[in-house]
């Protein structure tokens, strides 16, 4: 075999990873995806290994629920042929491989520097001199956006050129909130930090990325979370996504300019991030999720609470949902704007809602479910077939529903709580250790890797705003400039999730 | 046109009323309280991510503490963290609470510049500037905006051009590729101008403190009016805070 299949959340150990030779790996890689949709990257990247660099590529199967993991090794500064150009897909991956180890590559269509890491294998390589695409014409000009933008948020540079009002091109230019992630995992040792670590990869992504962590941890120590663990992880993904996708809505009636649904919106994600706060002491949910254990045991009162906090939402959430879902006025703004067909995101390689809008079924908590996921919840990914800002509403909409549904399901038999206890969580030695979690905006996927001693040795976080900004560069193509900003609520991708 | 006003009805009365004396839902970990009692000590402050927790007589260093809540969980007879929101100061030192301590964390009137009170006591427009700051505390102020807290009401608010701004608020670690873009929008802020720290990434750099890729050189070189902690800073902390700057409460 070239590859070897695993499930999600499983640990095996490296030397099982098949080795081939670069082309071989290419080949096999590229195979493996060609015209199956039910296939994608969810993470491809390297390591220093002696004084080369081993690739690591983990293609996943949603229809056989499993993910083909296979290596090679590559000499440093070596020129190669790329997945590329077979293969978008493999476009940022590509160009982070480039970027951090400086493996050149022959044939890569859009071979630009990624986020500017501070280990970044060219340090003359500036953030300031980032080569953006030009035009040369007379007719046409340049609007540059950002790194810090007009509202609350954060930085990132958008470069457009724009025919009068109309966008021709957008090229979303990142890494402004690089920190070092990846290698402050590997730096600090202790679990806490790790798990804080992983709780402020995506402040807005809490739950999604800490379960991320604790569940690949777990995995790699040989421990298996009971009932209660896996039941508050998967209450929290839900509450998450309700949370934030009730928010979302608030900005997408803030951007046509529907004052009503923007304070109704925003005033009804109050009471959930307020019922994180009443479980666990914080409305983001920083602190709730822990390996091994959870220092806020859910309890039968909280379960009641749940239950009146969502009977209360729900018909507030109603009523304006009705409205706002009818009203001409938003409507004309959000259908037909900021459309990105199946082709590109087929081709782009989307993740979450960004490829549910348009009729490509990616939905972790079907495809490789974990916690609750295939047993207590059996989850029907909602699917829409326009690709417009409309869709993407939708999707907020009809998951916001879901989600409700699937938490009054679980706190109907809330399981026993242990009381938290310290122990020693210990890595396997020299493992491989892969998670997937569906978050609220799409595929979070963890990768670990644990030398001889059972130290961790490498930690690689993809979030699915990694491939989901392209597609937001593909919107607004033809769209007037006027209306970024709808498309790009609609989309609400990850600056920080996306430059670690 | 009545689905509006129906809704509006439906939505009764969202506003708080009092933001200086609301009270928080749950188990809020708003500022901690240490108490006397003898523990193991150096198991204590090897517990702290951030190390926020120094020994002798113990404290808890708030500008570094990222309110994870594991000290009063292994410690609950030592370590007790209250629902206390008004956390704070325009001292640095004074978010550094000791054992044994219970007294409120204060802004110090004597220390707040004069001309910020004359000048921006009726309103105060801010320019956010979000430093590789993991969009918690960044959503945490805009939550401060809402129907609910509608901070707003006091002349605060959040402006889209430093231009238009008399200080700005930080959020973030500060990254080395967001040093830069820091540092020239604020001098683009007209003089005088305040600065506020908002989020304990933004104090004291929190879990990424000692990481290589950020650039914290723009803190030393200007004065800061005000430190908010929090991970993510809540809305009342934000907001008390600020008001006690301009000395509206
Ligand atoms: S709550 Fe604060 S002081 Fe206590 S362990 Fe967590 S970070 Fe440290």
């Amino acid at each position: 075999m070239n590859y070897i299949s695993i499930h999600n959340n499983q640990s095996i150990a490296l030397k099982d990873i098949p080795e081939h030779a670069y082309t071989m790996f290419m080949e096999t890689n590229i195979a493996l995806m060609k015209g199956n949709p039910a296939r994608h990257c969810v993470n491809y990247f390297g390591y220093s290994a002696a004084d080369k660099i081993k690739l690591i590529c983990c293609i996943a199967d949603d229809d056989l629920h499993e993910i083909f993991v296979s290596s090679t090794v590559v000499d440093k500064g070596y020129q190669l042929p790329s997945f590329t150009a077979k293969n978008h897909n493999f476009e940022k991956f590509e160009r982070e491989i480039h970027e951090n180890f400086g493996v050149k590559y022959s044939d890569h269509p859009w071979l630009k520097p990624m986020r500017y890491a501070h280990n970044r294998a060219d340090k003359n390589e500036k953030i300031e001199n980032y080569p953006f695409y030009q035009v040369e014409s007379e007719e046409l000009h340049e609007v540059g956006v950002g790194p810090i933008h007009a509202g609350v948020i954060e930085p990132g540079h958008f470069r457009f050129i724009c025919n009068g009002e109309q966008i021709m091109h957008l090229e979303i230019q990142l890494g402004y909130q690089h920190r070092g992630i990846e290698q402050l995992f590997i730096q600090k040792k202790k679990l806490l930090e790790r798990t804080t670590l992983a709780e402020n990869i995506a402040g807005d992504t809490t739950v999604g990325h800490t379960t991320a962590f604790v569940n690949l941890w777990e995995s790699l120590c040989g421990y298996t979370p009971d009932r209660s663990l896996q039941f508050s992880r998967t209450l929290a993904l839900e509450l998450e996504r309700m949370a934030i996708h009730t928010g979302d809505l608030a900005a997408i009636c803030a951007d046509i300019a529907y004052q009503l649904g923007n304070s109704v919106y925003g005033r009804l994600r109050t009471p959930i991030v307020n019922y994180f706060q009443e479980w666990g002491g914080n409305r983001l949910a920083k602190g709730l999720i822990r390996a091994g254990k959870i220092n806020y045991p859910f309890s039968e009162e909280l379960a009641t609470r749940l239950n009146t906090v969502l009977n209360t939402y729900e018909p507030d959430f109603e009523e304006i949902t009705k409205k706002f879902f009818k009203l001409p006025s938003a409507l004309s703004r959000m259908e037909k704007t900021g459309v990105v067909s199946y082709e590109q995101i087929y081709e782009i390689g989307t993740v979450g809602m960004a490829a549910r809008m348009n009729g490509l079924c990616r939905d972790i908590r079907f495809s490789h479910p974990h916690d609750m996921y295939g047993s207590s919840i059996v989850h029907t990914p909602i699917i829409k077939h326009h690709g417009d800002v409309y869709s993407r509403a939708q999707i907020r909409r009809e998951e916001i529903r879901q989600s409700m549904t699937y938490a009054r399901k679980l706190i109907t038999e809330v399981p026993e709580f242990k009381k938290p206890e310290n122990f020693t969580l210990n890595p396997g030695k020299g493992m491989f250790a892969i998670s997937l979690v569906e978050g609220w905006r799409g595929e979070i996927c963890h990768c670990a890797i644990t030398d001889q001693e059972g130290d961790l040795m490498v930690y690689k976080v993809k979030d699915p705003s990694h491939h989901n900004w392209m597609a937001l560069a593909q919107a607004v193509r033809s769209n007037e400039i006027s209306d970024f900003p709808i498309c790009n609520k609609s989309f609400n991708l990850s600056y920080c999730g996306h430059d670690l | 046109m009545f689905d509006n006003l129906k809704i509006m009805w439906h939505q009764g009365k969202q506003f708080i009323p009092d933001v200086t004396t609301a009270k928080v839902p749950g188990i809020f970990r708003g500022r901690p309280v240490i108490s006397n009692k003898n523990v193991d000590e150096t198991a204590l402050e090897e517990i702290c991510p951030t190390h926020a927790i120094s020994k002798g007589p113990v404290r808890i260093d708030l500008g570094k503490c990222t309110f994870c809540g594991e000290c009063a969980i292994q410690f609950p007879n030592k370590i007790r963290f209250t629902s206390d929101y008004k956390i704070s100061s325009n001292e640095r030192e004074k978010l550094i609470i000791i054992e044994g301590d219970e007294n409120p964390i204060l802004v110090n009137p004597d220390l707040i510049r004069k001309e910020i009170h004359r000048l921006f006591g009726g309103s105060l427009k801010l320019r956010q500037v979000s430093a590789a700051g993991d969009n918690s505390c960044e959503w945490e102020l805009n939550a401060s905006n809402n129907v609910q807290f509608d901070v707003s009401r006091f002349g605060i608010d959040f402006v889209a051009s430093p231009r238009h701004a008399d200080g700005i608020v930080i959020t973030g670690p500060i990254s080395e590729n967001m040093a830069e873009p820091l540092e020239r929008c604020y001098h683009a802020v007209p003089d005088p101008k305040i600065i506020i720290l908002a989020g304990t990434d933004a104090i004291s750099g929190g879990i990424f403190a000692d990481s290589p890729a950020l650039d914290r050189s723009f803190l030393s070189k200007y004065h800061i009016d005000l430190y908010i902690p929090g991970n993510p800073v809540h809305p009342l902390t934000f907001i008390n805070g600020v008001l006690s700057l301009l000395r509206k409460i």
